[in-house]
């Protein structure tokens, strides 16, 4: 079982997908049943990955690695560590959420959009546990076809220009990094003699430093287009406004961790050196983030947009923990990731739960709902402080883990990034005063209803992580300290070794360099 | 019962549970029961705990309890744990003593509101959050509590979201606070940094060996923390918040003034003490802002018509009194008058509730008057609750307050003492002017009112009775020596605060003098109350005329709010949009699009080349072919 069960999770949803094409398209309530009881199976089944998970051991768990395309090195390995485990987790546990709450929301092509929704859990999960450049890439660029097609058919009105841009934009920062993975192949034949795409093979590599530069860039700037970080975070706000409410919540709660997590899991092991040199600007431009992202926030009137300014500032807060490079800036931020989906998650889901009843998301269609719809105006009172993380809450542990990391390596970048909690507390407060508080000026918000059995039923769930990971976040943390730990400690023995023997290194380069060239001949 | 010390806060947490989930169902007996009772029992505990933790020997005194583990990353470790000690222990009494009557009377102020099990549970989570706030052993749990006050407080005086008023005063109340919990936190993490831990008993034991007194680590640490005192405690310059707090119902206001929040800047201090008194610039600094605060609060007090708003700046003045008492280093003595404090401050605020109760809701005290004999109990309890502010002998502020000024005296900071002398006279002639204003003279009520004015029901008066008692006989545990006390209360804390070898540079005389120029400032505070408002009333609207332009500055409180908003609101509102309007969109997004654009230019020009004409395709063929063959040639 242990050896499959990642495979089962990746497939499973594929499965069902194809289970879907079998039915017929005017049968929707089969087909929503269908869609959430194999994305509830898949949920289920990920929990035996929380239940098994070693908390001792710092390594990859569950590891399945084959042979794929013998004669390319391309491998089919997978396997979770105790940073991934929790991604992998919150993608299941979002995902069977999400296709609930398109219960009512989507009308039209239900078929497509269930199969969509199914190949895209699917892509997600496939991220997270792929340990083969190759694999991961191809999940990675597969994963944007679904997401593409969800916010261009089932988006708002401008969603052509939304997909479009979304995607540019992730293409964008994609291609470098298909260019440096392949580098990082050559190199590996190079050094090795055999050819390569598993990441523990590549892991040996002991890449120069010049060459770590220009190859760190390359992932990172995928992973920072898809934080977003600032300033590649304008893709953002429109594919959120436009999306529908289930893009949404995948898209915050979900694929922003993938550039994150990319970060984690590929720039810092791989490129340590460079990953180093690069502190003061990641930190930087993580701070310029936490601040612009809740600056602009407090102006949208959008609430959708607002939420996605907002999701802006949160990842810079990652970004800064993930920069602060010890155990509690890393921890934090890994805790922060999950923080942010089921936190944001929900705000998203929230949003589109008025928006199913009103039809607007303006702030200034609403005001003095609190009287009407008071059940939902609690739940979106407990999400919103959350969010901005008040104590008690599982976005305290993350953000003052996060600052308290940022702390102790340079103590300029945790008073500014603090500066963002002040923030938070003016932009989502001020919103839930205009859409929950004062008096209803708009007559038809008189006639709101309040939530449903199947929309609490959502909520409870994530209202129960909020505070059982703000008031016990300890499983969590002890799950993931001896990976942070192995992280660190690795990172700084190659850091140390490569400094050290750079010149030797030089070579490996530049035969690679050759040999890359030799090979497109 | 000392190792069951969680129930205290347990208890009010699943009042608020309860009544938070199912409340509506409940009925309103039921969640008045389930409200007051859960706070009741805990305050039973808390005296059980009290004095099991006063029958051991007094360097015993002294009792931690780790719950759960909270939050492990690598070194930093912090649990869920409490510590009892005799500070805490006092806070306890004073949280769930004062706060249990605040509950009950609140069962007869709000029982015609739609929101009553809202309210309860909220009163609930209030005190819950104190109580972790207070019995925290370390400095995270002590933030959680921190801003968890700072929440109940945002959801209390919002109570009525309806009021506009209502929902901007929780709001600033909430981000003004947050304004100083920045501070704090980041002094909480400055405290890591310096010790690797943050339980109190490990900073305050390593605290002398590491760090250099009076060096700039120990002031940075310890101003950090004040300024988030000073959000919490309503000090310049983050006061602005408490006198908007009013907007909530006036249980809250007495919630908020006396018993929670506000004390736990004092209290923080007092528990950090240690610290403090490493720190001598950050002492003065304490010292400073509490008598600033104290007399620029009174002022206003001084001149506003609205009962609670007097009471709020009131509230803004004795903190500054406590603060000014942390500052030269009398921290029992902050905690003492932080203690009848919160007396005769919930009661005057009770009454003030008691009074809008039998005038349909009016808080203009000049639309009250001669209510002294149609509210007996409301005006005898009031009484006693003024003249235990004013600081009139034999009443509990007397001896708190006058603690402080001799601290202050004894320790030759002449001037802060004469600020605080100066500040109990203007005391003393707003606590009376609103006594007189309400209770003596000729009605000014509404005659639509004037029928059915009547006294609150027992529920409520109860309350006031015993917080009378209390205002009048709770300084009688802190008697000073020179009055043949034992000083009972100071010697109580000095296991937390140390027994201070005091230098008496003074006798027993001085003592006795500084002590009668205080009385004899607060009568002439009485006595020009009296003679404005009761023999020659037209005398407060002639010097209003006459010196209109301070009487404007001082009945806009100074201009600060609109200062605010117009330095900071505003600009802070201009900038986002600049940032949103243009950085973000013009800017970035421009970029973007202005990429975009210019692909699609290229393509248009690359786009004319693919004409579909056969003789264009063939013309270029041609000329391709002559280029190559030329090449050639002419290599």
């Amino acid at each position: 079982m242990s050896e499959y069960i990642l495979t089962l999770l990746v497939f499973i949803p594929v499965a069902g997908a194809l289970l879907l094409l079998l039915v017929n398209g005017s049968n929707a309530g089969l087909l929503k049943s269908l869609a959430f009881m194999v994305s509830l199976l898949n949920f289920i089944l990920s929990l035996y990955l929380y239940f098994n998970f070693d908390s001792l051991n710092p390594g990859f768990q569950f590891e399945i690695n084959r042979v794929w395309i013998q004669n390319f090195g391309i491998s089919y390995h997978l396997g979770v560590d105790g940073i991934s485990l929790f991604l992998v987790l919150l993608t299941t546990l979002l995902s069977a959420i999400a296709i609930l709450s398109s219960w009512s929301a989507i009308k039209e092509k239900v078929k497509e959009y269930m199969v969509t929704m199914l190949l895209l859990e699917a892509g997600m999960i496939g991220v997270f546990v792929s340990l083969d450049l190759f694999l991961f890439y191809v999940f990675w660029e597969g994963m944007l076809i679904p997401m593409y097609f969800l916010i261009g058919i089932w988006g708002g009105p401008r969603k052509v220009y939304a997909t479009i841009k979304f995607v540019l934009f992730t293409m964008l920062g994609s291609i470098f990094m298909l260019v440096a993975i392949l580098v990082l192949y050559f190199m590996n034949y190079n050094y090795t003699g055999q050819y390569s795409f598993n990441f523990t093979e590549i892991l040996q590599l002991p890449i120069p430093l010049n060459a770590q530069v220009w190859l760190f860039f390359a992932f990172a700037l995928a992973f920072a287009i898809k934080v977003p970080m600032f300033p590649f975070h304008t893709w953002l706000p429109d594919a959120h406004v436009e999306a529908p409410t289930a893009g949404s919540v995948l898209l915050a709660g979900v694929l922003l961790k993938m550039g994150t997590y990319g970060f984690l899991r590929f720039c810092l092991p791989l490129f340590p050196n460079a990953f180093m040199d690069m502190i003061p600007l990641f930190s930087i431009l993580a701070v310029i983030g936490i601040i612009y992202g809740a600056l602009v926030s407090t102006m949208q009137k959008d609430i959708k947009s607002l939420v996605a300014f907002s999701s802006v500032s949160h990842l810079g807060f990652v970004m800064l923990g993930l920069f602060a490079l010890n155990m509690q800036g890393i921890q934090g931020g890994v805790l922060q990731m999950i923080n942010h989906g089921i936190s944001t998650g929900a705000l998203f889901l929230i949003v589109g739960m008025i928006y199913e009843r009103r039809h607007t998301r303006m702030i200034e269609d609403y005001g003095g709902i609190a009287r009407v719809v008071p059940i939902f105006s609690i739940f979106f009172m407990i999400v919103a402080l959350s969010s901005i993380g008040l104590p008690g809450t599982n976005g305290f542990v993350g953000e003052f883990l996060i600052l308290l990391g940022a702390f102790n390596s340079r103590i300029i970048y945790a008073v500014l990034g603090a500066i963002g909690i002040i923030l938070a507390a003016v932009y989502m407060l001020w919103m839930l005063q205009r859409v929950l508080f004062q008096t209803i000026k708009n007559e038809e918000n008189k006639k709101l209803l309040d939530l449903n059995l199947r929309e609490i039923i959502i909520l409870i769930p994530i209202i129960l992580l909020i505070f059982w990971i703000g008031f016990y976040p300890q499983p969590l943390l002890s799950k993931m300290e001896p990976a942070v730990k192995n992280l660190l400690e690795y990172v700084e023995q190659k850091s140390d070794s490569i400094t050290s023997s750079s010149g030797e290194c030089d070579k490996i380069c530049e035969k690679a360099e050759e040999s890359s060239i030799t090979k497109e001949k | 019962m000392i190792d069951n010390i969680w129930l205290v806060p347990l208890l009010p947490l699943l009042g608020f549970l309860i009544n938070g989930i199912f409340g509506r169902k409940l009925g309103k007996n039921l969640v008045s029961w389930i409200g007051c009772g859960s706070v009741g029992l805990s305050f039973l505990i808390s005296v059980k705990v009290f004095f099991e933790l006063l029958s051991l020997p007094a360097e015993q005194r002294i009792f931690e309890k780790i719950v759960f583990p909270w939050i492990y990353s690598g070194f930093f470790k912090v649990n869920i744990s409490f510590l009892l000690d005799p500070l805490s222990g006092v806070m306890l009494l004073v949280v769930t003593g004062v706060g249990f009557l605040i509950h009950v009377y609140s069962v007869g102020y709000m029982y015609e509101d739609n929101g009553f099990s809202r309210f309860f549970s909220f009163l609930n989570l209030f005190i819950f959050s104190m109580l972790m706030l207070v019995l925290a052993n370390n400095f995270l749990l002590l933030y959680l509590g921190w801003e968890a006050v700072g929440l109940c407080s945002y959801l209390l005086i919002g109570f009525w979201y309806e009021k506009k008023s209502a929902s901007d005063a929780a709001k600033k109340a909430f981000i003004v606070n947050r304004i100083g919990d920045f501070g704090f936190a980041l002094g909480v993490m400055l405290i890591f940094w310096t010790f690797g831990g943050l339980n109190y008993t490990e900073v305050f034991q390593q605290a002398p060996s590491i760090l250099v007194a009076g060096g700039g680590l120990v002031t940075a640490i310890t101003l950090l923390l004040f300024m988030g005192a000073v959000g919490k405690s309503a000090q310049i310059p983050l006061y602005v918040w408490l006198p908007d707090a009013m907007e909530g119902p006036t249980p809250v206001s007495a919630l908020i003034h006396a018993a929670t929040m506000v004390t736990a800047g004092v209290y923080m201090m007092a528990r950090c003490h240690i610290l403090y008194e490493l720190a001598p610039f950050t002492l003065g600094l304490v010292a400073v802002i509490g008598a600033v605060t104290a007399i620029y609060t009174a002022s206003i007090a001084m001149v506003q018509n609205d009962i609670k708003r007097v009471l709020a700046y009131s509230t803004i003045s004795q903190l500054g009194y406590m603060f000014l008492g942390c500052g030269v280093g009398a921290f029992a003595a902050g905690i003492f008058h932080l203690m009848t404090h919160a007396f005769f401050k919930a009661l005057l605020f009770l009454g003030a509730g008691s009074v809008m109760h039998a005038l349909s809701g009016e808080l203009n005290m000049q639309k009250m008057g001669g209510l002294k004999g149609k509210i007996p109990v409301t005006f005898w309890t009031v009484f006693a609750a003024v003249l235990a502010i004013s600081g009139i002998p034999l009443f509990s502020g007397f001896f708190s307050k006058d603690e402080i000024l001799w601290k202050a005296f004894s320790q030759g900071n002449l001037l802060l003492w004469l600020i605080g002398v100066i500040c109990a006279g203007m005391t003393a002639f707003y606590m009376f002017r609103l006594l007189f204003l309400t209770f003596f003279g000729k009605s000014r009520v509404d005659e639509s009112i004037k029928s059915h004015i009547h006294e609150s029901p027992k529920i409520m008066t109860v309350p006031l009775m015993i917080l009378a008692i209390l205002s009048v006989l709770g300084g009688y545990v802190g008697i000073p020596k020179s009055l043949g006390g034992g000083n009972n209360f100071e010697h109580f804390l000095s296991s937390v605060f140390g027994e201070k070898e005091m230098i008496i540079h003074h006798s027993a005389f001085t003592e006795y003098i500084v002590m009668i120029i205080s009385i004899g400032v607060a009568l002439a505070g009485i006595f020009f109350a009296y003679r404005f408002y009761i023999s020659k009333p037209e005398l407060p609207k002639s010097l209003a005329e006459k010196y209109n332009f301070p009487y404007r500055v001082l009945l806009n409180k100074y201009y600060v709010d609109e200062f605010y908003f117009k330095i900071i609101v505003n600009p802070l509102l201009k900038f986002a949009t600049f940032l949103w309007q243009f950085i973000d969109i013009r800017i970035i997004d421009g970029t973007a699009n202005g990429l975009a654009g210019m692909v699609n230019w290229f393509g248009g020009i690359g786009r004319k080349i693919q004409t579909g004409y056969v003789r264009n395709y063939a013309l270029g063929m041609v000329l391709g072919v002559i280029l190559v063959l030329a090449y050639f040639i002419l290599k």
